[in-house]
């Protein structure tokens, strides 16, 4: 199958419709309206449901109710929008209700700008809304992986009964590359425990509220497990000329296209480095930053983020202190360039 | 009515006969409180559900306040929401599942505060759901705080001086508000107080599950409800006092009702074979079109093109056919818009890269080749290109000549050939041409091949032809 060049929002919607997700609920906001555009004129040709919805507040909600029906079921946003879905985003990792949910990040923080950062990744990885919850969190750094990561989220979310993210940024959904689709998914798990109006599944509950702290906690400690077989399972990472190299980088998204041309020229004026990108943000590649921190001939490991130094947090903790970890940042959808990183390795 | 005919002594069979998901040891009683309407108007919509048969394709959303915990009466599928998102979380449920019945259950503080917008819109949209919305004048779960129901005058715990209208504002009328709108069917207010009554609520009941199962859209019905507890009265003078006081600010009755003019709303879905998902989806790639010209072999290229001007030159446009046709001859492309900061005042540039490797980063930092529409973008631009790279720009529209010493210039009026072949639209076109030849790694008949399907205009296609050569024999001089 040859391919074709397509935006990364546009990839995003073909994905989830081969994915055979049917329902999307959204609110337009830049730089995701393509998505919900683009869902709005394919999703009824495939009998689906393309909503627009009065809010945020609304569209994550709608996606509650479809979830619990059992459907495939998806919303896109980006970051104070995403802010907004909190609540709800919540009450659906309780209710452990399968959706797939887009965040294409701008800078912030408030209304900031519509140009692309990563400050998200606290909101999304360490929570954002309340209680002892975590997503499945899938970071795409091209077009063909915005189509084939949505396709994974959503047999993720349904493996687990749990809320997936794309993580993306505004570059990845506003780029356009050459994409492969495959053919579409023609299987999908059982639901039995969907409410689909129907006899066999009237006793059926999607509920959040638990009265009893013994039988609230026990569904959290429910919630953990689930959580520890997902870090189990579902680790993606890739590494790139780490095999022997001395200087670490590390960048997800966007960020590890800029640090591989880094990569790239650094190895070309003799530098040994390579570069580890965190594929999955939840569950965050512990073991193989660890295989790192461990190696003797690894002489520092250096994050990249386009924020204010977050996922860097999660790179210190694995670290713990056994290799020298650095910072370079850029921020207000300012996008680090390639130069400013190979200034940052030869310091 | 059908089967299951309820009478006034039968449990409705659609309630549990014991309350398993009720914590505690009291299993047969409800959690309300006595004199509380929750019951009466929980057993009037059971058994309209039951009549209806339709208990079985029946789901119940309940969310914050005290029915909240409707779910452990009801024995249907059951969706607990969060606070004021009923009509949202129905709407999405209806959606996806338009055959069930969907039963939303709301309070005063949750529907007319802080789900004000989900109800209003939701009934906007003539979504094809029963609303009940029982106002009681207050927040009963929370413990007596004001509702937006709340009477002027009227003591909670958040308004221990009464209400005021000065501070609070009027109390809301829901259904008179909802009335206004185009698309609910049938909107009426009751009340719980004595039998002559409840049997209008009963019937009210009735008619708004009915109008859903017949498909026709929104149907509302706010029943005024006793809260003893909430409003420190015993029963009987919480009844009195909704017939003497809460009664007059919200009188009862029907406030819209088109249900027997309504037509049917029936959604018709076609569902596409499997195997026509991809053409559906206009999934097409340019090489598997018939008659594809032979491609030429790749080389070792890095091509890193900074195409720039204000919008409307066909910059953006020229960057995606030019990434296309490299995605054509099989190199690895990408096509990156001006976006963010850089987007003010017209300006348009975008970034290709083309190579035979894998694409690092997507931006063009140092060009290879940048091609240039206006003064601003070549100012902008030309520093930034590589020493020995391109710079190709439009000299009838520019009118300085770059600095550098070190690049290949390239000048042309490819505005006012593209002007005198017919239009100044196929500018872009005249300087792909220079760029092709420039650059000589592309295949001229794929271009001219592949520019007619990138572009489909037949119209165009005369045009964009003479306007390529045109920039081809420029270049080649």
């Amino acid at each position: 199958m040859s391919k074709m060049l397509i935006k990364g929002n546009e990839a995003i919607i073909r994905g989830a419709t081969l994915a055979g997700c049917k329902n999307f609920f959204g609110y337009p906001i830049t730089p995701a309206s393509e998505i919900a555009e683009t869902a709005s004129y394919y999703f009824p040709l495939v009998g689906g449901n393309f909503l627009q919805a009065e809010s945020e507040i609304a569209a994550i909600n709608m996606l509650y109710g479809a979830a619990g029906s059992g459907v495939r079921c998806m919303t896109a946003s980006s970051s104070p929008g995403i802010s907004l879905k909190m609540e709800g985003i919540s009450y659906i990792a309780g209710a452990e209700l399968p959706c797939v949910i887009i965040d294409i990040m701008r800078a912030g923080p408030g209304l900031g700008n519509i140009a692309p950062e990563q400050s998200d990744y606290n909101q999304i990885v360490k929570g954002g809304g309340h209680g002892n919850y975590k997503l499945i969190i899938l970071a795409p750094n091209s077009a063909q992986e915005m189509s084939d990561f949505t396709m994974k989220a959503f047999e993720l979310a349904d493996k687990y009964r749990n809320p997936a993210i794309i993580l993306a940024d505004g570059i990845i959904g506003q780029m356009m590359e050459p994409v492969e689709f495959p053919n579409p998914v023609e299987e999908f798990p059982e639901k039995p425990w969907a409410v689909k109006a129907t006899k066999e599944t009237k006793d059926n509950l999607i509920c959040s509220i638990d009265l009893e702290p013994d039988d609230l906690e026990k569904h959290n400690i429910h919630l953990q497990e689930k959580y520890a077989e997902i870090e189990k399972n579902e680790v993606m990472c890739e590494e790139y000329k780490t095999d022997d190299a001395e200087i670490i980088l590390v960048g997800f998204g966007i960020v590890s296209r800029i640090i591989q041309t880094a990569v790239d020229k650094l190895r070309e004026d003799g530098v040994k480095v390579g570069m580890i990108r965190p594929i999955t943000l939840f569950p965050f590649p512990k073991k193989i930053i660890d295989k790192y921190a461990d190696k003797e001939s690894v002489k520092n490991i250096n994050v990249v983020e386009m924020n204010n130094g977050q996922m860097v947090d999660d790179v210190k903790l694995v670290v713990n202190g056994r290799k020298p970890v650095t910072l370079f940042t850029r921020m207000g959808g300012n996008i680090p360039t390639v130069k400013e990183v190979i200034n940052h390795i030869k310091k | 009515m059908k089967k299951n005919q309820s009478t006034i002594l039968d449990k409705a069979s659609i309630f549990y006969d014991t309350f398993e998901r009720k914590a505690g040891t009291e299993l047969k009683v409800t959690h309300y409180c006595p004199g509380c309407g929750h019951g009466i108007l929980h057993k009037l919509i059971a058994e309209a559900l039951v009549d209806f048969d339709v208990e079985d394709k029946t789901v119940f959303l309940s969310p914050v306040g005290c029915s909240v915990f409707a779910y452990y009466y009801f024995q249907n599928g059951n969706i607990q929401s969060a606070h004021g998102r009923d009509p949202a979380v129905g709407t999405g449920y209806k959606r996806a599942n338009p055959d069930s019945i969907v039963i939303s259950y709301q309070g005063d503080g949750d529907l007319a505060s802080i789900g004000g917008n989900n109800i209003l819109q939701a009934a906007n949209r003539g979504e094809n759901m029963t609303v009940f919305f029982v106002n009681n004048a207050t927040y009963g779960m929370t413990g007596g705080q004001m509702a937006p129901t709340t009477l002027i005058g009227q003591r909670s715990t958040t308004t221990p001086r009464g209400r005021t209208v000065e501070n609070e504002g009027y109390p809301l009328r829901m259904s008179e508000l909802l009335s206004t709108l185009e698309a609910p069917v049938y909107i009426e207010r009751v009340m719980l107080t004595d039998p002559k009554n409840i049997a209008k609520t009963r019937k009210a009941v009735r008619k708004a599950i009915k109008n859903q199962i017949d498909n026709k859209g929104f149907s509302f019905v706010e029943v005024l409800s006793a809260c003893p507890t909430g409003w420190k009265k015993t029963p009987h003078d919480s009844v009195n006092w909704i017939t003497e006081v809460q009664e007059q600010y919200f009188p009862i009755g029907v406030k819209k009702d088109v249900s027997e003019e309504r037509e049917p709303i029936i959604v018709k879905r076609i569902t596409p074979k499997y195997s026509d998902f991809h053409k559906v989806l206009d999934i097409q790639s340019l090489n598997d079109l018939p008659d594809v010209p032979k491609i030429p072999d790749t080389k070792n290229i890095n091509e890193e093109i900074k195409i720039a001007g204000f919008g409307g030159q066909g910059v953006l446009s020229l960057g995606y056919v030019l990434a296309n046709i490299g995605m054509g001859h099989n190199y690895a492309v990408s096509w990156l818009p001006s976006y963010g900061p850089e987007m003010r005042g017209g300006t348009a540039n975008c970034s290709v890269k083309i190579s035979d490797v894998r694409i690092g980063s997507p931006i063009v930092d140092n060009p290879t080749t940048l091609i240039a529409l206006t003064k601003p973008a070549l100012e902008k631009f030309e520093n930034d290109v590589v020493p020995g790279g391109n710079i190709i720009y439009d000299s009838g529209l520019i009118d300085v000549a770059p600095k550098r010493k070190d690049v290949n210039v390239i000048p042309i009026k490819a505005t006012e050939i593209a002007d005198k072949l017919g239009s100044t639209r196929a500018a872009n076109m005249v300087l792909f041409g220079v760029y092709s030849k420039l650059t000589g790694y592309l295949s001229q008949e794929y271009i001219k091949w592949g520019i007619k399907h990138i572009i489909n205009k037949e119209k165009f296609n005369e045009l964009n032809m003479n306007a390529l050569n045109a920039g081809y024999e420029f270049g080649e001089k």
